[in-house]
């Protein structure tokens, strides 16, 4: 254990404000903090948990943890990485407890599964010219349609229907726009092991994508 | 169609590497079999440029999401906390 200063060491400045003023019990920092991430946590913990109601219950004892280990807060991380620690603890621990209650079915989507992309998207290996390269390459997708609400929320579906691990990382890296090192300390994670669950996350995504860009089935 | 490269890396084998390119840990060899497998081959370039527009658009969930004010249970907690803090 390392000699801790003497005073705890200021974080960036907003952050010090907020917690000064949470240390004096001020509602209003309370508050602002909540209106500022309660809506990615929400997010984030629903990526761990089966439903919107439980992923409400997980966010409201992460808060509860940070009220309580405020006095702990030394300001080596920022605030919201340290309030994302704590939710992401919370929501682990959570949906270990319910994977473990749940019907074998509901909760135990396979993580190792099928080929990131149609297999029959490619020639053959045996193909006399171009083994491996593309029967029936991707088409681009429009810029308008991209754009569109629709599109939004779509790929916010196919996400949130990708098995749990595959969902954690990408609502992290990509929603959250978290780093990989935050990203796989949050969730135990080797940086390889985060990659390979990102890529699937990702390849799975677009290829729903792709299906409902080309009018097929969503 | 796919004019076959020197580097002969397949189509197949490149939509594999798509997120340790993206996230730059391709060795460098590797890094530059890709690039040179995308210079030439317009379906592998849509791929990239997918998966980076994928990157984009789930980026903008986060923005785009309406801030609720907090529920009322949150801050009856606050007020439990505050009233056990200065016991």
């Amino acid at each position: 254990m390392q000699e801790r200063p003497p005073d705890p060491p200021v974080p960036a400045s907003d952050d010090a404000r907020l917690v000064a003023a949470l240390r004096r019990g001020k509602e209003e920092a309370f508050l602002a903090l909540v209106r500022r991430h309660q809506t990615s946590m929400l997010r984030v913990a629903s990526a761990f948990v089966s439903s919107a109601a439980v992923a409400e219950e997980v966010v409201q004892e992460a808060w509860l943890g940070v009220l309580h280990g405020l006095d702990g807060f030394q300001g080596r991380s920022s605030l919201r990485s340290w309030i994302f620690g704590i939710l992401t603890n919370c929501a682990r621990s959570r949906g270990v407890r319910e994977s473990r209650s749940a019907p074998f079915s509901s909760f135990t989507a396979p993580e190792e599964d099928e080929p990131i992309v149609d297999p029959s998207r490619f020639l053959g290996a045996d193909h006399p010219r171009w083994p491996g390269h593309w029967a029936s390459p991707p088409e681009q997708w429009a810029e308008e349609k991209l754009a569109n609400k629709e599109t939004l929320e779509f790929v916010r579906q196919a996400i949130a229907e990708l098995p749990p691990a595959q969902n954690q990382v990408i609502t992290l890296r990509d929603v959250e726009g978290w780093t990989s090192t935050e990203t796989c300390e949050a969730l135990g994670l080797s940086e390889a092991n985060q990659r390979v669950l990102l890529h699937r996350a990702r390849s799975k995504v677009r290829a729903r994508v792709e299906q409902s860009m080309q009018g097929g089935s969503q | 169609m796919t004019p076959q490269t020197a580097s002969d890396l397949a189509c197949r084998e490149l939509v594999q590497l798509v997120s340790d390119y993206l996230e730059g840990v391709l060795p460098a060899a590797e890094r530059d079999q890709f690039e040179q497998h995308i210079a030439s081959c317009p379906g592998c370039d849509v791929y990239l440029r997918q998966m980076r527009e994928l990157v984009r658009v789930s980026g903008r969930i986060a923005v785009g999401a309406p801030q609720p004010e907090p529920p009322p249970e949150l801050l009856r907690m606050f007020a439990v906390w505050k009233t056990e803090r200065a016991e």
